[in-house]
């Protein structure tokens, strides 16, 4: 066999498509341009670039391409959200901000880095499948909230929020909705009107673009206020100072070019793997639980649980198998998992849970390969522990 | 003569082209698929590529690995370490200071620069004498006029006052030797695309021991100090370029535009001072920055009024006013020679900019 990686952990990062590499080649092969130099040519050429990118990664979420702060990641538009609107409302304004138990890292620090300048954070609890209840978001909002932070899809379980009733909720008790669109972008349809969300933050590595750049989209009408995280230069509209990538960005729109191209297709495709990868791994494990619903959950996701074993066991023993025990951030923490903790899991279902995340690169042949060593593993470490 | 217009780009100050160097790292990288903080195969080889990176960098200014944080940029490490460690000190900034930094203190007290450019260390010495718990921050060279500051003599002040240093080495970076150690500052900022390395990257190196908050908060990356998924294959390149110079025989192509500029009635901002060898200010007398970049794009030619952040904004530079320049410093254009610039494109520059200076101050006398 060779020693080829399946890599199944698309949820961590996805590799660059190479359309995306494509387009991003020439900007980082022969033009200098630093597209803030609107003096001259090379500047202004790759100001266009950024442009053009402003709007594809807008047309992904319908958004306009005004709408659009280019950041350096998912990650720092997060904490541009909530810790911007926090400071732009001031020490006058509403307190409370809230959130739930299930969100990435960089949401659960900013909500309690604000704790320490003054506001209220309150983390709300999810139900078993991952879902925060619109009456329990609509309890919280009994006291005056200033913002609400709650993500599309969830990046261990797959898990899809109802971010239109929450956003209702939130707008209903006057806070400003902003959800973390990292996982869901260019993996399912999002419409920033649709759902009706003030802020959403997006990440080009998630889907086939380049790490190193992301967005915040910010609602013009009505105009979301925020204050910036850092000033300098005063690019993106004073919001978000620095030289802006140009290679990254214009990687960014193409993957979301694509990605808006060949969403549905291609999520047929993977929908179709997943179910390939769960029947033949529940045909030879029995006892395996997926953690969560297998309905509203991203085509490609699985969180799965070996009844008896640590899942990093089953990681070792299979070397040329890239999968996780979830969230990539805290990959080697010892403490189980907020995610799966918070949807009810023991500290030992947790640790005996496997994240699996199917992509764009995935072939048929590696989801056989994936059970028969999945299974194989399984099978050689529970006789290991029986003897 | 080319039938291909090529534009020849004299503004390395705002970017640089990438090195051949940093495009094979970066293309490198590209295919490196995994996630650094992933416990796999594929994150493995990504962490590995982080820390070797790292390892690079922090060496080319005398750091350990540890005491580096990678970022989006120059921009980012100047606001982190402004946050970081201003808190309950005084922030003492220099008058001729990137926007970046300025911006991340805007009740800095401001110290002034001679006209020559260069920082009063005497007004550095008066603004500490209370002892008052203080942070400095001082560029290490300017990027608008290559004005070198006397970084280590502020540094022994700083310390005699119990005062902390941070050295914006943005423009120095690959054009001087920058340790942060014999410099005596307490961070530093780098950026990877001002010296042929990738736009996206840029790192704050902190001194042994020195801890400080995040800006970003996230998923533990950069030992707590900085969150989000880091940005490898801008870090591979900005790592490929980190102990590359700019070439010496820069210096002598600036000379010749310095002199040819001279000849044309134009004044050497900040001609005194020790400066980087790659830059110089050009203040032709009458003729508007912007009227003159204008002509010398035309020309095909690419070089700023000024910083290039300003976003087509064309202001009168606060770096010049601050030299005490008055009128000319809305009459400076900036040329900043890229490590590929050649004896070709210094010529045509210098003819171009006789030709513009002709035609331009010909119509000020006839005025």
């Amino acid at each position: 066999m060779s020693e080829r990686i399946i890599y199944l952990d698309n949820q961590a990062t996805t590799a660059c498509d190479p359309r995306v590499l494509e387009a991003m080649w020439p900007w980082f092969a022969e033009k200098p341009g630093n597209p803030h130099s609107a003096d001259h040519a090379a500047g202004r050429a790759a100001a266009d670039a950024v442009e053009l990118a402003r709007a594809q990664v807008a047309a992904l979420i319908g958004a306009d391409a005004a709408e659009i702060i280019f950041t350096s990641g998912a990650t720092e538009a997060n904490n541009l959200a909530i810790k911007g609107v926090a400071r732009f409302a001031g020490p006058a304004a509403r307190r409370r901000v809230v959130t739930a138990a299930t969100e990435h890292k960089c949401v659960l620090e900013s909500v309690a880095d604000l704790g320490a300048e003054g506001f209220e954070p309150i983390v709300l609890g999810v139900d078993r499948d991952g879902a925060l209840p619109v009456a329990r978001l609509r309890a919280a909002l009994d006291l005056p909230t200033l913002l609400v932070s709650v993500m599309a899809a969830n990046n261990e379980t797959g898990f899809l929020q109802d971010i239109a009733a929450l956003a209702a909720a939130a707008h209903a008790g006057g806070a400003v909705f902003h959800t973390d669109i990292a996982q869901a972008a260019g993996k399912v349809k999002v419409d920033v009107r649709a759902m009706g969300v003030d802020a959403a933050s997006i990440s080009a590595h998630k889907f086939y673009g380049p790490k190193g750049i992301g967005a915040l989209y910010i609602r013009r009408r009505p105009r979301l206020r925020l204050a910036p995280l850092f000033s300098g230069g005063g690019q993106e509209r004073g919001l978000r100072s620095g030289t802006l990538p140009t290679p990254l960005i214009v990687g960014f729109g193409e993957a979301c070019r694509i990605a808006v191209a060949g969403m549905q297709a291609e999520q047929a495709r993977i929908a179709n793997l997943r179910a390939r990868l769960l029947d033949g791994l529940r045909a030879r494990i029995p006892g395996l639980v997926v953690n969560g619903s297998l309905d509203n959950r991203l085509a490609g996701n699985l969180s799965l649980r070996f009844p008896g074993l640590h899942a990093t066991q089953l990681i070792a023993t299979c070397p040329t198998l890239a999968i996780s025990t979830g969230s990539a951030c805290t990959s080697a923490e010892i403490a189980p998992s907020h995610v799966l903790t918070a949807i009810g899991l023991t500290a030992s279902e947790a640790a005996a849970t496997l994240r699996i995340g199917i992509g764009r690169f995935t072939s048929p042949a590696d989801i056989e390969n994936a059970v028969h060593m999945i299974a194989g593993a399984h099978a050689s470490l529970l006789a290991t522990a029986e003897v | 003569m080319h039938t291909a217009k090529s534009v020849i780009y004299l503004d390395s100050a705002a970017t640089e082209k990438l090195r051949p160097e940093a495009r094979a790292a970066v293309l490198a990288a590209l295919e490196c698929d995994g996630n650094p903080s992933s416990i796999h195969g594929p994150g493995r080889a990504a962490r590995k590529l982080l820390e070797q990176s790292r390892a690079a960098v922090a060496a080319s200014v005398g750091a350990a690995p540890a005491e580096l944080v990678f970022c989006s940029g120059g921009t980012e490490a100047n606001a982190m370490a402004i946050a970081g460690l201003s808190a309950g000190r005084r922030v003492v900034i220099g008058a001729t200071e990137h926007d970046a930094v300025r911006a991340a203190a805007p009740g800095a007290v401001i110290l002034p620069v001679g006209s020559d450019g260069v920082v009063r260390l005497e007004a550095l010495e008066a603004a500490l004498r209370s002892q008052a718990p203080a942070l400095v921050c001082l560029m290490l060279a300017n990027n608008e006029t290559g004005v070198l500051h006397p970084v280590a003599e502020a540094a022994s002040i700083c310390r005699a006052h119990g005062a902390l240093l941070h050295v914006d080495a943005v423009q120095a970076a690959g054009r001087i030797a920058v340790d942060i150690g014999a410099l005596g500052a307490d961070s530093l900022t780098l950026s990877g695309h001002k010296h042929g390395g990738p736009k996206g990257v840029g790192a704050l190196v902190l001194a042994p021991g020195l801890h400080l908050p995040a800006l970003i908060a996230g998923g533990g990356q950069e030992r707590g100090r900085r969150g989000g998924t880091p940005a490898l294959p801008a870090i591979a390149g900005f790592a490929a370029v980190a102990e590359l110079k700019s070439p010496a025989g820069l210096a002598a192509l600036r000379d010749r535009v310095e002199q040819a500029a001279i000849q044309c009635g134009a004044i050497v901002c900040g001609a005194t001072a020790p400066r980087l060898h790659n830059i110089t200010s050009l203040a032709l007398p009458g003729v508007k920055a912007e009227t003159q970049v204008i002509a010398l794009d035309l020309a095909g030619i690419a070089v700023s009024a000024g910083a290039a952040c300003s976003s087509g904004k064309v202001t009168e530079s606060h770096v010049l006013a601050a030299m005490g320049l008055g009128p000319l410093a809305g009459c400076a254009i900036r040329v900043s020679l890229p490590w590929s610039a050649t004896e070709d494109d210094a010529d045509a520059f210098i003819a171009a900019y006789a030709a513009m200076a002709g035609r331009l101050t010909r119509t000020l006398s006839a005025a």
